[in-house]
This record gives structure tokens, C-alpha cells and sequence, in this order.
């Protein structure tokens, strides 16, 4: 079977996005960094296609690093291998509804 | 090493990749009858916009403006104003600014014609008297440095910032290096990563141009802002969500990536034209389709490169849009209006700068007349103008 894998961008980066397709919960993935060093991990949950997985454990209220920079931040405690989406993290601009 | 392309040298100077007659409606109220005209008449495109009359000031030169510099753009080769007669733009000032190009414009007035019929009579009349004095120029053989190419992405998903953008941004460095115009916006999708782009401005963060791109990135912002809603019910996208984006800032930092490396030279408003100013530029523009397109033909580009994920397949009237696909499983499903696969960089085949020089030179091949597939499929019926005010 092919080797299912995610990449990492920056080496800030906390987060992977995985190219593969039908990755189920408990399936190994491959993190390759800019690098081509691997990471393997075991994903908690099922992952579409280019979603995000994380590479480190996450605290609540900490930032998403995708591409070395903040995409947002961890809505709940998030740990290595977390499927990482709008579920549990959250943007932090263009947010009119937080001036109410 | 030079690079070349065929193109259509117009009377101003100009040099077009496609030598199309435009039907301009000054107004929606005037659409119909342009698109009865363009049914009959082989050669034409029409832009069939939505503006034009109870808008504010603002927005009436607005329209006035992009309709004036679509004609202006170098892929026209003549235009037909449509008018109704009794709207907010100022089509005499269309008419006026085309002809000061040199190209052939004419002007039809549905009311003072008598009507539909009649005005559909007149507008054929005009149209197919103008395709056929332009449709036998000949191209002749222009430096690529006589290029402005807009960028875009569209249907976006994390494969757009690690595959089709990179490709985007491999081809705009080569285009400026080679002494091109290369022009990008989508001022919505600088949140989150517009601290890049003010390093990249000519003068610095600090300076004029790197202040101003801090400015149309807050003015944006807040104009998203100021209904009190969270964003993200609009950007990203459902289907930027459903592809894996799931933040504006995520977006925003795979987005950027099409604009290369090179410095940025300044920033164009919405009704500017941008034709031939050499180098790297942002427009100010929203990241809706029409309103982009619009903004980027009106600018005088001959063609855009436009990045996707999810599989966006429109194009635009008179200006052909190269589609680079970022998404193996999507390049899959929607060959037929995919001109170019960059899913394989995601699967490791091949390398960013090997899928570059595919794009440049299928962008060459496209500059001497060969068809994009939304162009032959005809799929660019939609477009249209960013306006600021409401509707009166």
C-alpha cells in the first residue's frame, strides 16, 4: 500500500495537510517536513482529503501555525495526531460578530 | 534569451490577444438587445453587467470608468455602446474614450431607435459592419516584456497554496524578470498574511505603497466588519471548508503565494488601468469572480492565470483564462475545464518549476490565439462591476 502522507511547510508549523485519500481513524501517516525528514503518527479520527492534522500536542488558545505564520487559534486542548478544522480552532480576523 | 507572442497592435500602441468587437450595455436596463446582437453577430462578446442607474455618484463613475476601460482594452478591437437613453452613466464619455484610441466605436439608443427591434436592427447593422473591418487584421510578432497577465485563485483548497499558486507565482517572477506586468488582488485574501506582502512593497513596510496595502486590507476588513457578522459564514467559502481551508487567515497565506517573489510597485484602485506599467501590482478588488474579472480586464490585461482546487470553470468575455489545477482528484473530474494538472507537484511527479515552464508555455501558446477551455466552451457569461454604494 501506498505511504499516506501529510506535509508540513515551515518548520513553525504545528499542524500537517494530508494528500491522501480515505484516511481512516487509527491509520499511520507519514509528516514530511521541507526537509523530506518523516514524522509518522497515528490520526485520531477520519481525515478528508488536504484537511489538517496536528504535529505537536496543542493547548487551548494557543496559535495555528500553518506556512510558519498564525491561521487562527486552538479553540480546545488539541493533541498530536488530532484531525484540525473549524471544529476546533478558530479564525481571528474578520470577526464582526466580536465587537457586538 | 527573448521570448515573443503574436498579437493585435492597435492604433494607441497596444497589442491585444484577441481581436474581438464588444458590445457595451451602459446600462442593464440596455441587455437584451446586446445579447440579441451578439447571438447574430459571429466576432462579438458582450458584457452583460447589472449596474448603471439609482446608484450613487461614486458608483455611476465607477461604471462609467471599467465599461470605458473594457472598451479601451487591447483584446477589443472595436465596440458597440448599447444605451437606453435614460441612465446614470455617461456613455457619450464611453464613446469619446474609446474612439481617442483610434478604434472604431459606435453608438446605438434604444429609445431614440424606436425601440427593441429597432435598436436590435441597428445594433446588428453596426456590429457586423465593424467584424468585418477588423477581422482581417494580421498578428504580428511582439516582445513578451508587452504583456500584462492578471492572477487569481478561485474554488480554492489547501492544494492552491502548495501546488497551483506556487506554479502562478513561478511564471509572474519569470514574467517580471522578463520585463512584463504582472497584476494580482483579492484584497480579502491578504488578511492574515498582508504583513508579507508590506515587506515585499517597493520603499518597504513603511513606505507609501507598503502603508497602503496595511490601508485597503483594514478598509476591507471593516467593511466586512461593519455589518457585525463573523466572516466566516462568507470567507472561506463552504467549499474552501469543505477542501480543508479552514480559516480566512489560511486562505489568505496560500493565496498570496501566486504573487511570486518579487517587489510590489504599487497599488491600483478598482477603476484604474494597469496596462503595461511594468513589474509586480495589486489591484484592490473583492475575490468574487465577475467583480475580479471585470476589474482585471478593465485593468488592460490580455490574459489571466487562474489557480483552483474545488474547480472553478468560468472564464471571461474578452479575456481568455488559463485554469492551473491544484487537486489531483479534481484535475480527474474536470479535464474538460482544466488547461493545466499542478495536482501532480502534490503527488510528488513532478517539481513546481518543471509544472512553471508547462504554464509559461501553454500561456504562449494561448497569448497566439489557441483557446482556453472556458473560451471554447463558451462558459464566461458572468460578470460584473464593484460598486461601494447601494442601489437607489
Amino acid at each position: 500500500m501506498d505511504v499516506k502522507l501529510a506535509l508540513r511547510v515551515d518548520d513553525l508549523d504545528n499542524v500537517a495537510t494530508v494528500f491522501a485519500n480515505e484516511v481512516k481513524a487509527g491509520d499511520e501517516i507519514e509528516i514530511r517536513d521541507k526537509r523530506g525528514h518523516l514524522d509518522p503518527v497515528i490520526v485520531h479520527s477520519d481525515v478528508p482529503y488536504g484537511h489538517k492534522i496536528a504535529v505537536v500536542d496543542i493547548p487551548k488558545g494557543a496559535h495555528i501555525m500553518k506556512y510558519g505564520e498564525s491561521i487562527g487559534e486552538a479553540d480546545v486542548d488539541i493533541k498530536r495526531g488530532d484531525y484540525v478544522h473549524v471544529h476546533n480552532m478558530k479564525a481571528l480576523r474578520g470577526r464582526g460578530d466580536l465587537g457586538k | 534569451m527573448g521570448y515573443t507572442f503574436q498579437g493585435y497592435r492597435r492604433p494607441d500602441g497596444r497589442v491585444g490577444a484577441r481581436n474581438l468587437v464588444a458590445v457595451i450595455p451602459s446600462v442593464i436596463c440596455a441587455n437584451d438587445v446586446g445579447q440579441a446582437i451578439c447571438r447574430q453577430v459571429q466576432g462579438t462578446i458582450g458584457y452583460f453587467h447589472h449596474q448603471g442607474c439609482c446608484q450613487l455618484p461614486l458608483d455611476l463613475k465607477r461604471v462609467t470608468d471599467t465599461l470605458s476601460n473594457l472598451g479601451q482594452s487591447p483584446n477589443v478591437g472595436a465596440a458597440l455602446i448599447v444605451s437606453l437613453g435614460c441612465e446614470g452613466t455617461d456613455h457619450e464619455r464611453i464613446v469619446e474614450e474609446i474612439r481617442a484610441t483610434g478604434k472604431p466605436c459606435e453608438i446605438i439608443r434604444i429609445q431614440e431607435l424606436g425601440g427593441t427591434s429597432r435598436a436590435i436592427q441597428a445594433g446588428i447593422d453596426a456590429a457586423q459592419r465593424m467584424v468585418k473591418e477588423i477581422s482581417g487584421q494580421q498578428r504580428e510578432t511582439v516582445d513578451i516584456s508587452e504583456l500584462t497577465m492578471a492572477i487569481k485563485c478561485g474554488a480554492s483548497d489547501t492544494t492552491s497554496g502548495m501546488a497551483s499558486n506556487c506554479v502562478i507565482g513561478y511564471v509572474a517572477d519569470k514574467l517580471v524578470d522578463l520585463g512584463a506586468t504582472v497584476i494580482f488582488g483579492e484584497t480579502t485574501e491578504f488578511l492574515g498574511g498582508e504583513h508579507i506582502l508590506a515587506r515585499r512593497a517597493v520603499g518597504g513596510e513603511n513606505g507609501p505603497v507598503g502603508q497602503k496595502i496595511y490601508q485597503i486590507v483594514d478598509e476591507m476588513e471593516k467593511r466586512a466588519m461593519a455589518i457585525g457578522e463573523d466572516m466566516r459564514g462568507g470567507q472561506p467559502t463552504p467549499g474552501n471548508i469543505a477542501g480543508g481551508l479552514s480559516s480566512i487567515e489560511e486562505k489568505s497565506l496560500g493565496a498570496i503565494v501566486k504573487s511570486g517573489h518579487r517587489p510590489i510597485q504599487g497599488v491600483l484602485d478598482y477603476c484604474d488601468q494597469g496596462y503595461g506599467n511594468k513589474g509586480l501590482w495589486i489591484k484592490d478588488t473583492p475575490g468574487r469572480e465577475p467583480e475580479i474579472l471585470t476589474g482585471m480586464a478593465a485593468t488592460g490585461a490580455q490574459v489571466m492565470m487562474f489557480s483552483t482546487g474545488r474547480g472553478a470553470p468560468q472564464g471571461f468575455p474578452s479575456m481568455p483564462v488559463i485554469k492551473i489545477c491544484g487537486n489531483p482528484n479534481t484535475y480527474e473530474r474536470m479535464q474538460h475545464d482544466m488547461d493545466l494538472n499542478a495536482g501532480v507537484i502534490i503527488e510528488g511527479k513532478k517539481s513546481i518549476e518543471e509544472v512553471g515552464e508547462e504554464a509559461f508555455a501553454l500561456l504562449l501558446e494561448v497569448l497566439n490565439g489557441r483557446m482556453t477551455n472556458n473560451e471554447a466552451l463558451g462558459y464566461y457569461g458572468s460578470m460584473d462591476i464593484f460598486c461601494l454604494g447601494p442601489v437607489i
